[in-house]
């Protein structure tokens, strides 16, 4: 591993030089300082060809375009909702955005303080982003459990193309929605099922950097029964 | 020029060795980030939340994020009680704390919100702003805040005409001849530039000059260990 250090994956911190060369590019949370590529937050560097980028371990959700994630309602306006979902900013839902016409006053009607809302990033801007809910599958959440859990271990949970997730819905038969921003919201048939894939979940978020993660996980659900 | 009385320091230290260090990374799984950081018998906790949204409203700033620092020392810390809560002391220290934060923190990447760092000292043996330094920039990294680079923290003090490192609270107390002197110091670990100096006491230039040099050196020392205690806490992650 040690000849391979140059291009593999390893843990920096703020200020430390990546790479050094004017061939490379600098990515995410990362800077040019003369010949260097420096890191600039704790992460793991990453180095694909010539692109230098770092992959946050810890710390805050950062929106970006494109992302499902799992919100609350905090404010209504004349023309939208304000979400909170445990970023830096808050989240702006406009009507517009709505699948269906809504009347300047009959907002409460569609969604009310509290509801919890699945919603797509549209944009990410300075002072806050905007959702949009137009798509399919996306709106408000109903029933269930919601938990929480560090946003930079949601891709274990979902798995490659969602493998773990779909081996939690095989053994628990409960519907599971994970939201970008670490909250995940879960909906089974019983309470029993629904505190299971918690469980499941939690086990995944505990022992999320060990190799063969899936057998692991496949194991702790046997012996759950 | 006349020699100094204080030729030996009392816990057998050299005069450029710090007291041992230990420093700790995640204490506190609830917070975005956090760090112990320990040098003899002076501890500080940091734990930092956020980026958040700054309220009220009017205080946010959409040019740049702002921090903002608590420093409290427990009322256990020292052999007195202290009356804990904020007095002028603690305000003074937040503010320079602030100022040298900013100076790594990379404040444009979060306009219109505020990062808290919270800073408490269980147990004083002088020096508790630069341990509260030290753990803050820790804490502040494993938040994964976007930073320009890491800090250092260390005082070094000026003991009738001794220059010495990481001063402790009997050296501070000391009477004779010239008396104590404490300086305070933080360097930037890439640029190398200084963050936070003060100082009040007497000290002449060259002096000065010692001590900057001597603080250089235990500041590398000190990131050194900062950086070692950040990755090990990454090390079980990946």
């Amino acid at each position: 591993m040690a000849e391979k250090e140059e291009t593999s994956r390893k843990i920096v911190v703020p200020g430390e030089t990546i790479v050094s060369g004017d061939e490379y590019l600098p990515g995410d949370s990362t800077r040019r300082d003369g010949n260097d590529i420096v890191a600039c937050r704790f992460g793991l560097s990453d180095v694909t060809d010539r692109l230098v980028k770092i992959i946050p371990l810890s710390g805050v959700y950062y929106p970006r375009r494109g992302n499902s994630i799992i919100a609350t309602v905090i404010d209504i306006t004349f023309n939208g909702w304000l979400l909170d979902f445990g970023g830096a900013q808050n989240a702006f839902l406009p009507v517009a955005e709505v699948p269906r016409y809504i009347n300047k006053d009959e907002l409460r009607d569609q969604f009310d303080f509290g509801d919890v809302i699945l919603a797509k990033v549209w944009g990410v801007k300075a002072k806050g982003i905007d959702l949009s809910v137009k798509m399919r599958g996306f709106g408000k959440l109903g029933g269930g459990m919601l938990i929480k859990i560090n946003p930079n271990k949601v891709p274990r949970v979902i798995g490659k193309e969602g493998s773990m997730v779909n081996v939690i819905k095989e053994a628990t038969g409960c519907d599971i929605t994970v939201g970008q921003n670490g909250v995940v919201w879960i909906k089974g048939s019983n309470i029993d099922n629904e505190i299971k894939t918690k469980k499941i979940i939690e086990f995944i978020c505990d022992n999320s950097f060990i190799h063969g993660l899936t057998e692991k996980v496949e194991e702790f659900i046997g012996g759950l029964k | 020029m006349t020699k100094s009385s204080y030729t030996k320091r009392t816990d057998g230290r050299k005069f450029d060795e710090t007291r041992p260090i230990k420093a700790k990374v995640g204490i506190v799984p609830s917070a975005d980030g956090s760090a112990m950081f320990e040098t003899g018998g002076t501890r500080a906790i940091a734990v930092v939340r956020g980026p958040r949204t700054l309220h009220p409203q009017h205080m946010q700033n959409p040019e740049k994020g702002i921090l903002r620092i608590n420093y409290g020392m427990m009322p256990f810390s020292v052999w007195e009680r202290i009356r804990p809560g904020p007095n002028r002391r603690s305000q003074e220290i937040n503010k320079v704390i602030e100022w040298a934060l900013a100076e790594c923190v990379d404040l444009d990447a979060f306009p219109n919100s505020v990062v808290d760092v919270f800073i408490q000292i269980p147990q004083a043996d002088a020096g508790t702003r630069v341990a509260g330094l030290n753990a803050a920039v820790m804490a502040l990294a494993h938040a994964g805040v976007p930073m320009k680079e890491m800090a250092s923290a260390i005082a070094v003090g000026k003991i009738d005409k001794t220059i010495v490192v990481d001063v402790d609270k009997e050296e501070e107390d000391y009477k004779e001849g010239e008396g104590s002197t404490d300086i305070p110091m933080c360097f930037l670990s890439r640029s190398g530039k200084l963050a936070l100096l003060q100082l009040d006491g007497k000290i002449s230039i060259p002096e000065l000059r010692e001590a900057l040099k001597m603080a250089k050196e235990a500041c590398k020392k000190i990131n050194e260990i900062q950086i070692k205690a950040l990755k090990e806490s990454a090390g079980s992650e990946e």
